[in-house]
């Protein structure tokens, strides 16, 4: 489980997040959604230590990660996995490279052990054809899978994705969606999604936070965000002419 | 202030480069690699340069000291002398400013705007010490052996153009063996040790702090180049004064 309370962040005296409340439950895939701009990757980044809150606390399980110092936070961060936008693979190693890195720098495994572990998670994400394949090599959808298996290569127990749909074509991204949310039930972890994108709301928002310049504006799962009394979230979920034609009907 | 506040954040960002290692395993490999790359990547550049600029300072010798009064060996001490004290160390260094330098800075500025270094820092990375450390290493190991090299080709340089008429190539060798002193190597190969230190680390920190896009990868690199020059001939300067 992670939680954050009353969150504030600004930057250069403009607030992105106000008052930030919101608890991801563990097993679940926790969505934070909201439109471009709305604060949500700040959110994430905060969340996940990249950018210092203002004021208040953030909690993985019990343990408070604010309140820790350098070290016992870097002990919190080996069980973080995060996928990035972009994928963020380290470009000038291959996918094998890239997966086995987080094993290379914090586990004392053989070389036998380390490339066992990396096969099993490059097959997890059916990319075993390509371990020796640069990020230059590989399409969208391939370096988004890489990135999953580098983040689940240490056995996480937090999983972190930002937008991991962006610039895939539909199908793509609902299996990387599928992906998501087969490893989070199958590894019990809390895994939360930063996106915009309504198919993954859909399809595998178990809990649903909706971010709406810098404040929580709604919180609920995929069955009560079609019905729910919110304009700024109607907007945003009905943005689009088919999902109002949906609604209609 | 602003260059205040710039020194100040390479000083802290120097402290993180130099923090200790999560595993010396890894960093060993990672030097190695560097090496490789930053280094043996540099050796044709070194060699075209050295043996080029030997040739022309050998000719430009012979032109300015042609004198009945001044004996013809000299165009090869002359030479000699020029390319260990300055030609390859500095002009070298300022020659690399260019290649490794703006290599590193756009390497670690693309690497920070892709977000892969927040990925290092997410999986509990020091990827300041992990990005750039070897890099230092690898260079203040490697480049020393450049500034060598191109000593050597440098003054093979000017024997070619002895050979092709510009003086008798016996005197030209005799120059070179003419008053050899081997603190003047030390003093050169203690620049170049420095030199590097500077150049990969200005243009870590520049690629390190890069922000934007790639335009800013572009100007980190320029900048990193423009600074390295810069303190290298202000080392150069305090290193001749300290070490003469």
């Amino acid at each position: 489980m992670i939680k954050c309370e009353n969150i504030f962040k600004s930057f250069d005296g403009r607030t992105v997040l106000n008052d930030i409340s919101v608890t991801f439950e563990t097993g679940k895939t926790n969505l934070i959604i909201g439109r471009s701009g709305s604060g949500k990757t700040v959110l994430l980044k905060t969340l996940v230590g990249l950018h210092e809150p203002d004021e208040g606390s953030i909690y993985f399980d019990d343990v408070c990660y604010t309140d820790l110092g350098f070290k016992a936070r870097k002990a919190i961060r080996k069980d973080i996995g995060m996928i990035f936008q972009g994928g963020a693979l380290i470009d000038s190693s291959t996918v094998f490279e890239n997966v086995k890195l987080p094993l290379d720098l914090f586990t004392e495994q053989s070389e036998a052990e380390k490339r066992e572990r990396v096969e099993f998670c490059l097959e997890r994400v059916e990319l075993s054809h390509a371990p020796h394949l640069y990020p230059s090599e590989l399409s969208g959808g391939m370096i988004k899978r890489a990135a999953i298996a580098r983040a689940i290569v240490l056995n996480p127990r937090y999983l972190f994705c930002d937008e991991p749909n962006s610039g895939l074509d539909p199908q793509t991204s609902i299996v990387i969606d599928n992906l998501i949310q087969s490893i989070t039930r199958e590894y019990n972890i809390t895994t939360i999604i930063n996106t915009h994108d309504m198919n993954s709301v859909m399809e595998i928002g178990e809990k649903i936070v909706y971010i709406h310049t810098g404040y929580k504006w709604w919180e609920g799962t995929k069955d009560d965000i079609l019905n729910a009394d919110n304009k700024e979230l109607n907007d945003f979920v009905f943005a689009s002419a088919m999902a109002k034609r949906a609604r209609g009907k | 202030m602003k260059i205040l506040a710039a020194f100040g954040r390479y000083i802290i960002l120097m402290g993180k480069v130099f923090s200790r290692p999560e595993k010396w395993s890894i960093y060993y490999r990672r030097v190695i690699s560097e090496m490789d790359q930053l280094g043996v990547g540099s050796i044709p550049l070194t060699a075209i340069i050295s043996v080029f600029i030997g040739a022309v300072i050998t000719i430009q010798m012979a032109i300015t000291l042609e004198s009945p009064f001044i004996p013809q060996f000299m165009i090869g001490y002359a030479t000699k002398e020029t390319m260990i004290l300055e030609f390859s160390s500095t002009v070298i260094a300022i020659i690399l400013a260019g290649k490794v330098g703006s290599n590193i800075a756009s390497e670690i500025g693309t690497m920070r705007i892709t977000e892969q270094i927040d990925a290092l820092e997410i999986m509990g990375v020091n990827s300041a010490a992990y990005l750039i450390l070897p890099k230092i290493i690898a260079t203040m190991i490697f480049f020393p052996f450049l500034a060598a090299f191109s000593m050597i080709v440098g003054m093979f340089g000017g024997f070619l153009v002895a050979r092709m008429g510009v003086m008798i190539p016996n005197d030209y060798i005799d120059g070179l063996l003419y008053y050899f002193d081997s603190y003047e190597i030390f003093y050169s190969l203690v620049k170049m040790t420095v030199f590097a230190f500077l150049i990969t680390s200005i243009s870590g920190y520049y690629g390190y702090y890069t922000k934007g896009n790639s335009l800013e990868v572009g100007k980190a690199s320029t900048t990193a180049v423009v600074v390295s020059s810069i303190m290298i001939m202000i080392f150069n300067l305090l290193l001749t004064q300290l070490m003469r």
